[in-house]
């Protein structure tokens, strides 16, 4: 599988909040969910990844070229939906279309035309006018038009309502269906994830805690409940965010293997939701405890 | 073809559409050298993500149910009829493994079973 990012020890400091050690990448045909709290670094990473911002360490590939190289090519074949709206609010679509889309060598009229009409958008009416989801979806329609090959986008589906989600994700699947282009979206909603996403790169308090196929990722993690007695120490050591109450335990099982026998009958082993692994993993740090092995 | 995923299962979505699949070769719904949807086609229209429906073709492919040729796409496999048949009794071999397992269990003999198991064949 080709990566077509790469980012390799990616390093960024504020005065509260840092960057430490990010590598990721996103594979070519495939769509990669980058997953965390609010704050984790997700859009941190990803305008280093976009050159918006100059990252203290570390390298950032995207394409096979870093940005000193060729960021001129490489941002004529990215498609870039970011959370909040940088289009002129005065303007109307077709005015800021007409401003922006000179930029792109690849721009594609029809292609537009095609994603206003699918999205049912007022060519006419400004920017400042519209609703937060419609802003979104013309800025999915922006993105789209000059047929990136690599799709990044930042919270893309905070603002939308579950109808248009679904559409995107469907949109997303079609993206990738010619296994030339790649999609990275960021997002905490991640029931979005649960369905279509390839891999998933999951980020805590700025460091990467997982990042691999979905699939192996949930498979290998259970949320475990049960009676208090059931949970000896050496137990409670794979477990992790564990909550007890006086009724019994919940946690998140980190090796499903590990526990191959000793959970039969005694207590419930479920199949995790990406939420459920991204909310136990949170609770496991804030405790003051390790993370993902 | 006709495939349904269910989230409510605790199967792994790969092994769903393995299962469906597969059960639909053994009982002729899908006949063989009929062509199948890619994978990124199948992905799409089951919303399911595209690492799943490529390791349960992989998976199909290894136990000789569908064959892939680069840039033709995946096919049902020729099934000879010997091995056809070899197929179809593992298949109820397996569910009888399951029945004896539990059947086991609950203390019930054999001579039992085998009267059961008459009675239900001739209905």
């Amino acid at each position: 599988m080709e990566n077509i990012v790469e980012v390799k020890n990616l390093e960024k400091y504020f005065s509260n909040f840092s960057l430490k050690e990010v590598n990721l990448t996103v594979k070519k045909g495939f769509i990669t969910g980058f997953i965390g709290p609010n704050g984790a670094g997700k859009s941190t990473t990803i305008r280093c990844i976009m050159n918006l911002t100059r990252a203290d360490h570390g390298k950032v590939r995207i394409f096979g070229k870093t940005h000193e190289e060729d960021t001129e090519n490489i941002k004529q074949r990215i498609g870039f939906v970011q959370d909040e709206s940088f289009f002129y609010g005065h303007l109307s679509l077709e005015q800021n279309k007409k401003l922006i889309a000179p930029f792109y060598q690849t721009w594609n009229e029809k292609l537009f035309a095609h994603y206003i009409e699918r999205f049912e958008l007022p060519r006419m009416k400004k920017v400042d006018h519209l609703s937060k989801g419609m802003k979104m979806k013309f800025s999915l329609a922006m993105a789209l038009s000059h047929n990136p090959e690599l799709i990044i986008m930042d919270e893309p589906t905070s603002g939308l309502d579950p109808v248009f989600r679904r559409e995107l994700l469907e949109l997303l699947q079609d993206i990738i269906q010619d296994e030339e282009k790649a999609v990275f979206f960021s997002t905490h909603i991640t029931q979005d994830l649960e369905k279509v996403a390839d891999f998933i790169t999951f980020i805590d308090n700025g460091k990467i805690v997982a990042s691999e196929e979905k699939d192996a990722l949930l498979e290998q993690h259970a949320v475990v409940k049960g009676p208090k007695e059931w949970l000896t120490a050496e137990r409670r050591r794979l477990l992790h965010g564990v909550k007890e109450t006086d009724i019994g335990f919940e946690g998140l099982l980190t090796e499903k293997q590990r526990l191959a026998g000793e959970a039969d009958g005694q207590v419930l082993l479920e199949r995790p939701s990406l939420e459920d692994i991204m909310f136990y993993t949170v609770k496991e740090r804030k405790n003051g405890h390790s993370t993902i092995a | 073809m006709n495939i349904i995923i269910s989230n409510a299962v605790d199967q792994p979505i790969y092994v769903q559409i393995k299962n469906q699949m597969k059960e639909q070769i053994l009982h002729g719904q899908l006949q063989e050298k009929e062509s199948l949807p890619s994978i990124r086609k199948l992905a799409k229209d089951l919303q399911v993500s595209v690492i799943t429906t490529k390791k349960a073709y992989e998976e199909l492919e290894k136990e000789g149910f569908i064959e892939t040729f680069p840039g033709k796409g995946s096919f049902v496999a020729s099934q000879n009829s010997e091995l056809l048949r070899e197929k179809q009794l593992k298949l109820i071999e397996d569910q009888m493994a399951k029945m004896l397992e539990d059947s086991k269990a609950f203390n019930i003999p054999l001579n039992e079973l085998i009267e059961m198991m008459t009675l239900l064949y001739e209905e």
